[in-house]
């Protein structure tokens, strides 16, 4: 706080320029620091100028007031996890010090408000401290009422500075993102990056440079998986979705009830979850697709009427946000526990499916493909989502929007005859019509979760109770048959096979990388479609001597998590077996590889 | 409601509806012969069959298109009643029809969608969609087959069983409140609020044609004996059985939300008609507005290029 730890601007120039191929820098300090919008901007640069970029962040789980971080990973060549360790820490006040100076690599860069943090001794000759005064300095810059308001755009420009960062383009979106706002606010914001950008950091360290990041084709869009998976769903066709808030899925209920009216759809705040999900299915049934969504909690109200959506073969998408549980959990922390809900969730036998996004691009074409598979096969899909890809920022090449956007209106147009459930269907598939489709023989159909015969009308025979349950499962058997068989990365025989599923890929895939380079034989294989499972899988694990199922859920009462149960359960393979955690954090690199190692080293012993 | 002519097709959301080669003028109208579907499992002398005849009769008067006709219900004796109608219907879970049929008539203007269930299934179970679904005011026609008991799972205590009432779940009467449906849906916000019962068809009759003809939520709560389980519960509202069947005052004002309280607030068998009626917008209407808006500032956009326009700006 002292006048004394201001650092001197002795020289105006940096010692000296180091080419870098990536940094992950972690920003510590609290919820309204605005934080956040340090990494969103970041982002967004580091996908303007082609950079691989991807971010992690955790949010508090109070409003106003909590701890909040953001690390941003940025590089010059494939970005594939958020990044083990961090290169550079800024912390705003003594607690984001402390807490976070461990995620640090040792040698690596400490920068930190000298106005709040005091700096522990011990420590300095680990790592790099920088004191730059943020507060005062961002008070001095802004001045008048604003406060400490502008820190995150002074860190920013700190940062800027630091990193050689493309200046004419950051300022460009301070800009945009501010345009539309009161004018002092923009110049507010750009008084404070301009000045942290020009605070002189001595001569007491280097600054950085990212080599030249190799050209990709298209242009690259910036968001978070929850704003991929809603503008994806909307390219899809969706037009219709009715959902109750919760963290972490209310970004897509928002963003959709926004976005929605410009095409001529709407979305519903419903009373509960259950409502919602009946108002989707109304609207599904009455001829268009539609969505609901939800997490943890709201998932688990929403079973009894996903089962009607089985028996009574009604398209729909639901979207499970997945976050720590049971019961309220750790509402902003992320687990990979509902795949079994997603799967099994509900009474009876309602085989339905179930698709897992494996990263920020893959929610946006995954909700496409779910509207497609529901459409097709008169099914229910789940989307399992989580919290890590739901917050966290990916830039990826654009879609192609004319290609990718469909039209699925409802075709009205009068039919001879028509059977909702016909015995005879090709693979158990059959189409649906709309309410509002003329029949010419005049036997209309009813929708129904009763057990029906072909017309929809309740019947108690075991006869037909036996084929109509086969024909439900029949038709996702048929799906399965036809899912492309997934890809291994790497080779496709050795020691480890690590199968993830979800957010993990990321982490799994560098984890690999790591691994080869150190001499290890490991390879993955990363499952998008949960259920039904695509073919060819048991073939992948003949070629290695372990299987780990790397998850983010518990291993349950027989030692396995949630994906490894329905692997073991569906190829019987002893070799297959669990490797999981339930701490509420993405999996670090180094994590799974330790975990991979120990897990052979105990050998089968713990089967 | 002489809509007879096929919508023209709209964009987004609201259903785009192929011309059909038949305009409905050059087509038989419907009977009731085409209509009927399954002979309804009720038991013999049940007040649903009345409610069912006169729902053919309503279609019939008002030469609905065959295909428009759309029953929705959730699950009890009375919600078995799209079964028995031979046109598009959903027979949904219990005590959720009212949203499922809010998302038929969100996303289908060209369909007028007719919801039947039973007391357990309305006050109970679905207590709360009956509120929201009031106080949103969807357009679509609510009745509500009131039999004081729960008549599927056989003689259970209903929200709407009166003190005392004698049922296998309360075997020495019932000793809960019961529900007062008129009140409940008034003070929910419900746009036409009415009552009627299954032993006067002329009026059940009228007061179904006028819930259809009201652009809003719609609900008639329809006394509907269950001759099985609660046998003789509505005589005293039946003039054959020595009851009285008292219409709502002539001087009633229907719009006159404390008024219609207070006649709700008179002992049974109380009064028959439309209690309250007001021409709130809908939910649909307001929608509509909402995204003529949206959409009057993209217009001669294709969708794909009003996604591109949002991308642009992720860049
Ligand atoms: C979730 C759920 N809970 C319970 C039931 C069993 N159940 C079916 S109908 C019903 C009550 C029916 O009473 P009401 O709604 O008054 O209809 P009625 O049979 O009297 O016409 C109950 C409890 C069910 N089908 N689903
Ligand atoms: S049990 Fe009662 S409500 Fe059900 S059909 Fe028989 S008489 Fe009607
Ligand atoms: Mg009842």
């Amino acid at each position: 706080m002292s006048e004394s730890t201001v650092t001197p601007p002795v020289s105006a120039s940096p010692a000296k320029v180091s080419k870098v191929t990536e940094a992950v820098i972690r920003f510590a300090g609290n919820s309204q620091d605005g934080i956040q919008a340090i990494g969103g901007f970041l982002a967004r640069l580091a996908g303007r100028s082609e950079q691989e970029v991807m971010t992690f962040m955790t949010i508090p789980s109070t409003i106003s007031g909590g701890p909040s971080i953001f690390q941003v990973r940025i590089g010059s060549g494939e970005v594939l996890s958020a990044g083990d360790e961090a290169d550079m820490l800024v912390a705003f006040y003594q607690h984001s010090y402390e807490d976070h100076i461990h995620s640090v690599r040792k040698g690596g860069i400490v920068l930190y408000d000298s106005d709040h943090v005091q700096v522990k001794p011990e420590w300095e000759s680990e790592y790099r401290h920088v004191a730059v005064p943020i507060s005062s300095r961002t008070i001095e810059a802004i001045g008048g009422t604003a406060k400490d308001k502008g820190k995150n755009l002074f860190t920013l420009g700190l940062v800027a500075k630091m990193f050689d960062l493309n200046l004419p383009k950051l300022e460009r979106l301070i800009t945009e993102r501010f345009t539309g706002k009161d004018e002092s606010v923009v110049k507010n914001a750009m008084m404070a990056f301009n000045a942290g950008y020009g605070f002189s950091l001595g001569n007491l360290f280097e600054t950085f440079q990212f080599v030249e990041s190799q050209k990709r084709d298209g242009h690259q869009v910036v968001m978070n998986g929850n704003e991929a998976m809603a503008y994806g769903l909307i390219a899809a066709g969706i037009r219709f979705g009715a959902a109750y808030p919760i963290t972490p899925w209310s970004d897509i209920m928002e963003l959709l009830r926004r976005e929605l009216p410009k095409y001529g759809g709407t979305f519903v705040q419903c009373e509960d979850e259950i409502a919602s999900i009946s108002m989707a299915i109304g609207a599904s049934w009455a001829g268009r697709v539609a969505v609901t969504g939800s997490s943890g909690p709201g998932i688990s109200l929403k079973t009894e009427a996903l089962g009607w959506a089985v028996m009574a073969e009604v398209p729909l998408v639901v979207c499970d946000i997945q976050r720590g549980g049971p019961s309220t959990g750790m509402p902003t922390s992320v687990e990979q526990s509902d795949l079994n809900i997603a799967v099994y969730g509900g009474h009876g036998d309602s085989p339905r499916v179930v698709l897992a996004p494996t990263s920020v691009e893959d929610c946006f074409y995954t909700a496409i493909e779910a509207v497609n598979i529901a459409r097709k096969y008169s099914t229910p899909v789940v989307i399992i989502s989580d919290q890590a890809i739901a917050t966290r920022i990916e830039a990826f090449t654009e879609p192609n929007m004319e290609k990718v956007c469909q039209d699925i209106s409802p075709d009205l147009t009068p039919v001879a005859d028509y059977k909702p459930y016909p015995l005879n269907a090709p693979d158990g598939i059959s189409p649906r019509i709309a309410p509002g489709t003329r029949i010419m023989s005049g036997k209309y159909p009813i929708a129904t979760g009763l057990e029906h015969d072909e017309m929809g009308h309740p019947t108690g025979s075991p006869k037909l109770h036996t084929q109509m349950t086969a024909r439900r499962r029949k038709k996702l058997q048929k799906l399965g048959s036809e899912l492309p068989v997934p890809k291994i990365y790497g080779p496709p025989e050795g020691n480890i096979l690590l199968v993830g599923w979800g957010s993990t890929e990321g982490p799994i895939r560098e984890a690999v990388d790591r691994a080869r380079a150190a001499g290890d034989s490991v390879s993955s294989v990363h499952i998008r479609h949960i259920s039904p499972l695509p073919p060819g899988l048991e073939n992948i694990f003949a070629g290695f001597n372990n299987v780990f199922v790397v998850e983010m859920n518990d291993e349950g009462l027989y030692g396995y998590g949630q994906l490894c149960g329905l692997l073991r359960a569906r190829y019987c393979d002893p070799k297959i077996r669990g490797l999981t955690k339930t701490d509420g954090l993405t999996f670090r690199v180094r994590e799974i590889l330790d975990r991979a190692k120990a897990n052979v080293a105990e050998g089968l012993r713990k089967m | 409601m002489s809509e007879t002519i096929v919508q023209a097709p709209a964009r987004g959301n609201i259903t785009a509806v192929p011309a059909i080669e038949l305009p409905g003028a050059e087509r038989k109208p419907i009977t009731k012969k085409d209509i009927s579907a399954d002979h309804p499992t009720w038991c013999p002398g049940c007040g649903d069959f009345s409610v069912l005849a006169l729902y053919f009769k309503l279609m019939e008067k008002r030469k609905m298109l065959h295909e428009k006709i759309t029953t929705i219900a959730g699950i009890g004796c009375s919600s078995r009643f799209p079964y028995f109608v031979q046109a598009h219907g959903a027979h949904y879970i219990h005590g959720r029809s009212l949203p499922f049929s809010s998302g038929v008539s969100l996303t289908r203007p060209d369909l007028h969608v007719f919801v039947f269930g039973g007391d357990g299934d309305a006050f109970s179970i679905g207590g709360n969609h009956v509120n929201h679904t009031a106080r949103k005011n969807i357009k679509m026609t609510y009745v509500i087959m009131d039999n004081w008991v729960y008549g599927l799972t056989k003689k259970q205590t209903s929200p709407t069983s009166p003190l005392g009432f004698k049922s296998k779940t309360d075997t020495w009467g019932a000793m809960d409140q019961p529900i007062n449906p008129m009140k409940q849906l008034i003070s929910a916000g419900a746009t036409f609020v009415a009552r009627a019962t299954h032993t006067n068809p002329n009026h059940l009759l009228q007061m179904m044609e006028a819930a259809m003809d009201h652009d809003g939520f719609s609900v008639i709560e329809c006394l509907s004996e269950c001759v099985e389980f609660y046998e003789g519960a509505f005589d005293s509202s039946n003039p054959r059985k020595g009851g009285k069947f008292e219409l709502v005052p002539a001087t009633h004002d229907v719009t006159d939300e404390n008024a219609a309280y207070a006649l709700a607030a008179a002992p049974f068998p109380g009064h028959f008609g439309i209690f309250y009626k007001n021409n709130r917008p809908t939910k649909n209407a307001n929608e509509a507005k909402i995204n003529a808006a949206a959409m009057a500032k993209v217009a001669g956009k294709k969708d794909w290029e009003i996604l591109q326009a949002t991308f642009n700006r992720l860049k």
